[in-house]
């Protein structure tokens, strides 16, 4: 169940609070002075298994994901660099004005996002052309897709020093080929070869999750409408692309986090040199680099709360949701 | 609206598999035939085939006087209507409906109006808003109606429109899909493997097996005059009843005791191919508890007596199922009845003899009853080949005619 027909913010947060009413509605707590009745033995008791049974997952989950980040919001709201300990303090929000006002770090945010807005959506055409063709062969089947796979199977450290070597002037392939400079050493090829090294590694996983979309669409439907006199790309458009758009929203949100996290093949390529840093270099350097746990520690609250927006943006506006469920406009 | 020819269509596969092989078909202006057989027929493909889904590999197939054979689904002009419904499920009733409309590139009038008529027709106009998935399976199966009609193409294709209803919605939509056609007079062809549909709702059934077709007629001459083993076997329900016979000094040894058989049968089976042993056919109508029998009628058939195993009381006649005793009928067509059916339907070849007999018949269960038969009702096949030894221009004429 999703809610995917919302179309403000202000709505969302509206059924966002009918839906947790909603969604708790079973269980026994006094609301507004109306007294649910009291739950049989039986169903306490089956509560009590249903925790019990919940409770090492939680316990896991808590231990990896909600300790990390609750530590480094903590350590956000702190000075804390690990070259002047004695200066350690809590300083409230301090940091986060430092970094928000920080001309590097918007550089890094607007590199960050042309990267994951030109990658996603290159990688989402060119995934979708090849979901159809790994879709459709009849012959070669499994050769066709596992080619079509491998690059998504590279290392992407290895692949980046492939791409590295290949656009360094004198001993790459490519360099001697595109240009007579050293294409890694300016700003604007720099990050068009950081792109097309993201679009080339992650283009197979696009297809990949397509390729599960494609499935989705019985193969009647597109009889069906050769029959009603549809043309090829009508059949895509008005039918495919539809019942596919879950999956598809599936796909872009699944890339778009990942993309906008990019730090491989920017690390191995540039070294975030020529301002072609993402955010997530930007918060290494900081980070690890320079010890400086603080302002490395905001860096990452705050690029951990942008993938949230995004994710927010893709299930509450979007309505993504599993591929195949339902689109919740049921009556 | 058009009549379809189909002159010698074929449909081989790449790895060598013949799914249709010369179907020989013409189909008139208006008419609505149906073709049936056992899954894995042809009849299908043949469908697809006309609509242009699937390539015909040799012969021709002609719409309203035209080859078609190369030309897109999308340029034959009809209408499909799939056993799983197809409805668009991003568009609402209203949108799929026009879906073929808006492709055709109509005018928004004109579409609204065609698909009001089209809904008031088919009793969707309050659903016209809702999206597939908020109907049920009737409704879902009205839509996909509906979005055939409102073309008003040269031909409906339907392949297996009921078979993902319920049995009582299925009995109510085929009078619906019959009603629809009689109003609009679109020439139909009707895929089913359910020949209680392609009896009650076709002008002509053609009945396929194995690519090819078997026999082509009105339903009711395919019950009463079948051409072969499998028509015989496969109209009717319960199935027709099949017994092995073995021809000897002039009468047929059965297990209903020995059948006396007609000049013209004998003269038949005196040539010196003719198979020295039959399978003699017989209906559950045409059995009859022989109390129940008078004299005039008694003479036009025989008796025999047979421990009764079960009773099936329908309140306007009764079902009796005998245990007999004697060889099996065997043929290919048989088995491949009963592997279709289910050996659980497909009682006709086994020892047991399906009855229809009176509901005023006292017969129970356990008991030892005379029950007579009608021998003028009686078909004789070969079992090498299935043919019908009994059928003379295209008659059955029965075991003892002259």
């Amino acid at each position: 169940m999703s809610i995917n027909a919302t179309p403000t913010g202000a709505d969302v947060a509206a059924d966002e609070t009918s839906e947790s009413t909603g969604r708790h509605a079973t269980v026994p707590t006094q609301r507004g002075g109306r007294r649910k009745p009291p739950l049989s033995e039986n169903k306490k008791a089956e509560r009590r298994l249903g925790l019990l049974l919940c409770a090492p997952a939680a316990l896991v989950m808590i231990a990896v994901t909600a300790y990390p980040i609750i530590y480094s919001v903590w350590l956000s709201l702190q000075r804390f660099d690990l070259r002047f300990p004695d200066q350690r303090e809590f300083i409230g929000l301090e940091n986060y004005v430092t970094v928000l006002t920080n001309e590097f770090w918007w550089t890094a945010f607007g590199v960050t996002m042309l990267i994951t807005v030109v990658t996603v959506a290159v990688e989402l055409v060119l995934g979708m052309g090849l979901a159809i063709i790994m879709h459709r062969t009849l012959v070669g089947r499994g050769l066709v897709r596992t080619s079509a796979l491998i690059p998504y199977g590279i290392v992407t450290v290895v692949a980046a020093f492939s791409w590295r070597y290949a656009w360094t002037p004198g001993t790459g392939y490519l360099a001697d080929l595109f240009s007579d400079g050293a294409p890694l050493t300016e700003r604007a090829s720099s990050l068009a070869i950081i792109m097309l090294a993201e679009i080339w590694k992650t283009t197979p996983f696009m297809a990949l999750l397509l390729m599960a979309g494609l499935a989705l669409v019985p193969e009647d439907l597109l009889k069906a409408a050769s029959t009603d006199g549809a043309t090829a790309w009508q059949k895509f458009t008005k039918v495919m692309l539809p019942v596919m758009k879950p999956a598809i929203l599936v796909a872009l949100l699944f890339r778009t986090l990942d993309a906008f996290r990019v730090f491989d093949n920017i690390f191995v390529l540039t070294a975030g040199g020529n301002e072609t840093s993402s955010v997530s270099m930007l918060a290494y350097n900081n980070l690890i680099r320079g010890l400086n746990l603080g302002i490395g520690s905001t860096m990452s609250v705050l690029i951990f709360i942008t993938v949230a927006i995004i994710a927010f943006v893709f299930v509450k506006l979007f309505g993504t949701a599993a591929p195949g469920s339902d689109d919740g406009e049921r009556r | 609206m058009a009549d379809i020819v189909l002159d010698k269509v074929s449909k081989s596969f790449p790895d060598g598999t013949v799914a249709v092989q010369d179907v020989d078909l013409e189909i008139a202006d208006g008419e609505f035939v149906i073709l049936v057989g056992p899954s894995g027929c042809g009849k299908s493909t043949t469908l697809n085939m006309i609509a242009g889904l699937e390539d015909i590999s040799s012969g021709e197939l002609r719409i309203a006087g035209q080859r078609v054979n190369d030309k897109a689904p999308r340029d034959r002009d009809i209408a499909m209507v799939f056993q799983s419904y197809a409805l668009y499920p991003n568009m609402t009733v209203r949108e799929n409906m026009a879906f073929p409309l808006r492709l055709a590139k109509l005018d928004k009038e004109t579409i609204d109006r065609k698909v009001d008529e089209a809904a008031k027709v088919l009793e969707l106009t309050s659903l016209l808003d809702r999206k597939p998935a908020n109907l049920s399976g009737g409704q879902r199966q009205r839509v996909a109606m509906g979005r055939a009609i409102v073309r008003q193409p040269k031909a409906f294709l339907m392949d297996e429109p009921l078979s993902n209803l319920d049995a009582k919605l299925r009995v109510q939509m085929r009078t619906v899909v019959s009603r629809l056609q009689k109003q609009l007079g679109t020439t139909t062809v009707y895929v089913t493997h359910d020949q209680t549909e392609a009896m009650t709702l076709g002008d002509r059934v053609v009945i396929m097996r194995g690519g090819a077709v078997q026999q082509v007629g009105p339903p009711q001459e395919l019950y009463d005059h079948p051409k072969n083993l499998f028509v015989a076997g496969f109209i009717g329900s319960p199935s027709m009843n099949f017994l092995h016979a073995a021809v000897q000094d002039g009468e047929l040894h059965t297990a209903l005791g020995k059948v006396p058989i007609g000049d013209r049968v004998r003269r038949e089976l005196e040539s010196a191919d003719a198979p020295r042993e039959l399978i003699l056919g017989i209906r559950p109508e045409h059995f009859e508890d022989a109390e129940l029998v008078d004299d005039d009628t008694r003479r036009r058939g025989m008796e025999f007596e047979a421990p009764v195993d079960i009773v099936e009381s329908m309140g306007s006649d009764k079902y009796v199922y005998f245990t007999v005793e004697g060889e099996k009928a065997s043929a290919a067509e048989l088995e491949e009845l009963a592997a279709d059916a289910g050996a659980a339907d497909f009682a006709g070849a086994g020892g047991n003899l399906v009855t229809r007999l009176s509901a005023e018949s006292p017969v129970a269960e356990g008991q030892t009853r005379r029950v007579w038969f009608n021998l003028e009702k009686i078909h004789l096949f070969d079992p090498a080949n299935g043919r019908n030894l009994t059928l003379h221009e295209g008659r059955a004429a029965g075991a003892l005619a002259d």
